[in-house]
């Protein structure tokens, strides 16, 4: 019997191609271009080879970006999945308030990154903020302009008042899909809040969880809106994030070269650390 | 073990309810002897899972009171009632093997280790378990599961009752029996008090020495198996127990005579005063009514019928007949003939009872 060979098949990927091509692979090809590249202007270039990387991985100034930018999101995912998750504890199973409670949880998720910014930078200006003010009227010397640990104590403060609630509708799912008998059956086991927490709860809301610590990673991991918006970076460099000093090199100093090299040491990170996050996380499942 | 009484207690989902209706268990007065297997049967929504979870203190009933061997227990939580509660579906501890879920409830209770691990084993060996003590338990199967929920109940010595809420929902057809006649036998061996609650009466009747028939949120019936099907106290009880159910039809009474149709039925009792303004109606199992002269009879003994249809169910057959209009199922040999669509049947007085607005009425002897 003679089977008939036809690939014409394959044109019908073509528009996925093209859309896939335009959007992402052609504007990161562009990037990788500049990384290679050096450049005086006037649209010459001449070929670096791997001198940027080299550069951006032995500099300091990115060494201290990547520390603080680690410190931040450690920061913020040590505070928000734990208090996320306390917080859907605590919200009711069923009932009129349960509503109410979401609906209040998804406010913060749907205010724009640049007005959550200007809100916090004016809430907590020392002299006519209500949070700068309050603090100093409490007796502490709280100016987050001038102090780093004032920058980064309101930093932290915004990034968990925005984003808790994405942990804790997460969690809350997970909670709400836990039948009523486990719960009865723990009853009469007399299993301790605690026990009942250890071993029915925080089992039942893993994959939940997994998805929002890596939501939280990523998204804190590339975070540049409402830092920029509050602080600068400032004051110095103390609050300068890994983008915001992307944005400072590439568009500040137009080192295109180096900011290209940067931008792809960067994503590699991102991804090196969601990857090894995923694939532990989902191998303790399997052998489980 | 203990002997649980409930003493007039009823129960309604709702915060102030308005009448009968609004209970989904009405007042009731029942006993379960120590050491006793019942089966709790019903069909879907009677209230039979809500009576279940009054007992082991899941719930507290509206009013009335549920007292363990003569001490008042309404107000305690289900830890402190000791109460054994299996459900529909398995309900395990994901992250433990089955070693740590069977030691959970002792050590909850602070039992010594060596005591628990003792313990352990020893339950593991009645449930078939001991062979995947050290498994996690969330890859076993369901009926593995659900052998892992009966067995944190077991472990508990002192347990007062086991309670089951249609355990056997999600096991495969031929483990069901199996582990039907497992429950059975550990009763037999360890004699605790156990309530069993389905809506499958093939169940009821083979795990229970006395079945509790519910309806409507009220106890309708309590006896044994030969009791529901030879003298039900309700038409429910005749029309849920049996396949097919029993035949209910409208009557009037004389005596010792029912009236259908213009037809007279001989009863073995007379029924000297009727009910004023109550509804009458006979009934009697399709076990009971026999074909005259194996099908053939066409004239003599019996009443005449027409056969509406005639199924083969193996063993016996299952005759739809009509009486004067009335529909009537009967139940005849393997071998009985029944050509053309007519044939004469013949009730048996001893099985033919008399309802009065669905409850029996008990009559003289004669």
């Amino acid at each position: 019997m003679n089977k008939t060979w036809n690939n014409g098949a394959w044109f019908m990927v073509l528009p996925v191609l093209a859309l896939v091509a335009f959007n992402a692979v052609i504007p990161l090809m562009t990037v990788v271009n500049y990384s290679v590249q050096e450049t005086f202007g006037n649209n010459i270039f001449f070929f670096e080879g791997v001198k940027w990387f080299e550069e951006v991985l032995h500099s300091e100034r990115f060494h201290a970006a990547l520390l603080r930018q680690l410190a931040f999101t450690g920061t913020i995912l040590l505070i928000e999945i734990p208090l996320g998750v306390m917080i859907a504890l605590t919200m009711p199973r069923q009932g009129p308030w349960v509503s109410v409670c979401l609906v209040l949880m998804a406010l913060p998720l749907l205010i724009p990154w640049n007005v959550v910014g200007a809100i916090w930078n004016i809430f907590a200006l020392p002299d006519i903020g209500l949070l700068g003010r309050s603090l100093n009227g409490m007796g502490f010397d709280y100016n987050y302009t001038h102090q780093p640990v004032a920058a980064w104590f309101t930093m932290i403060l915004m990034d968990v008042w925005h984003w808790t609630s994405l942990v804790v509708l997460l969690a809350y799912a997970g909670l709400r899909s836990i039948p009523d008998a486990y719960y009865q059956a723990a009853k009469i086991d007399s299993a301790s809040r605690w026990a009942v927490f250890r071993y029915i709860q925080l089992p039942k809301m893993k994959r939940v969880l997994t998805i929002a610590v890596l939501l939280r990673f990523m998204d804190s991991f590339m975070i540049y809106t409402e830092p920029f918006v509050l602080t600068g970076g400032g004051p110095g460099n103390s609050t300068t994030l890994l983008s915001i000093d992307l944005v400072k090199i590439a568009l500040g100093q137009f080192d295109l070269g180096p900011a290209a090299a940067m931008s792809i040491i960067y994503f590699l990170i991102v991804l090196l650390l969601s990857w090894v996050f995923y694939t532990l996380t989902m191998r303790s499942e399997d052998q489980s | 073990m203990a002997r649980i009484e409930l003493q007039k207690v009823a129960h309604s989902y709702l915060a102030r309810p308005a009448g009968e209706q609004d209970f989904a268990v009405k007042e009731l007065d029942l006993t379960w002897d120590d050491g006793g297997a019942y089966a709790l049967l019903g069909p879907s929504g009677c209230g039979k899972t809500t009576l279940l979870n009054i007992i082991s203190g899941l719930l507290t009933p509206s009013c009335g009171q549920v007292v363990f061997n003569g001490r008042n227990v309404t107000e305690e939580r289900p830890e402190q009632r000791n109460i054994a509660q299996v459900f529909q579906f398995p309900v395990i501890y994901d992250t433990m093997t089955v070693r740590q879920n069977l030691a959970f409830p002792l050590k909850n209770r602070h039992v010594p280790s060596d005591a628990i691990a003792a313990r352990v084993t020893e339950i593991a060996g009645m449930i078939d378990l001991d062979s995947v003590l050290d498994r996690k338990a969330h890859n076993l199967s369901a009926d593995q599961k659900q052998k892992i929920s009966l067995g944190r109940g077991l472990v508990r010595s002192d347990v007062n009752a086991i309670l089951f809420d249609e355990p056997l929902t999600v096991i495969d057809p031929h483990l069901k029996w199996q582990l039907r006649s497992q429950l059975k036998k550990l009763h037999r061996e360890f004699a605790f008090t156990m309530v069993y609650v389905t809506h499958d009466q093939t169940e009821a009747l083979t795990f229970a020495d006395k079945v509790v028939v519910m309806y409507e949120g009220e106890v309708v019936q309590i006896g044994t198996p030969e009791d529901l099907f030879e003298r039900p106290m309700h038409t429910f009880v005749g029309y849920f127990i049996g396949s097919p159910g029993m035949n209910v039809a409208p009557v009037s009474v004389e005596g010792n005579r029912a009236i259908l149709g213009g037809y007279a039925i001989k009863l073995a009792r007379t029924y000297a005063d009727t009910p004023v303004g109550a509804k009458l109606e006979l009934g009697t199992r399709p076990e009971f009514i026999r074909f005259a002269g194996n099908g053939g009879a066409k004239d003599g003994e019996g009443l005449p019928v027409t056969v509406k249809r005639v199924d083969d169910i193996g063993r016996f057959k299952v005759a739809k007949v009509e009486l004067a209009g009335v529909p009537l199922a009967v139940v005849a040999d393997e071998d009985t003939v029944i050509d053309g669509d007519e044939a004469r049947i013949v009730f048996d007085p001893d099985h033919v009872h008399i309802y009065a607005d669905s409850q029996l009425l008990e009559g003289v002897a004669q």
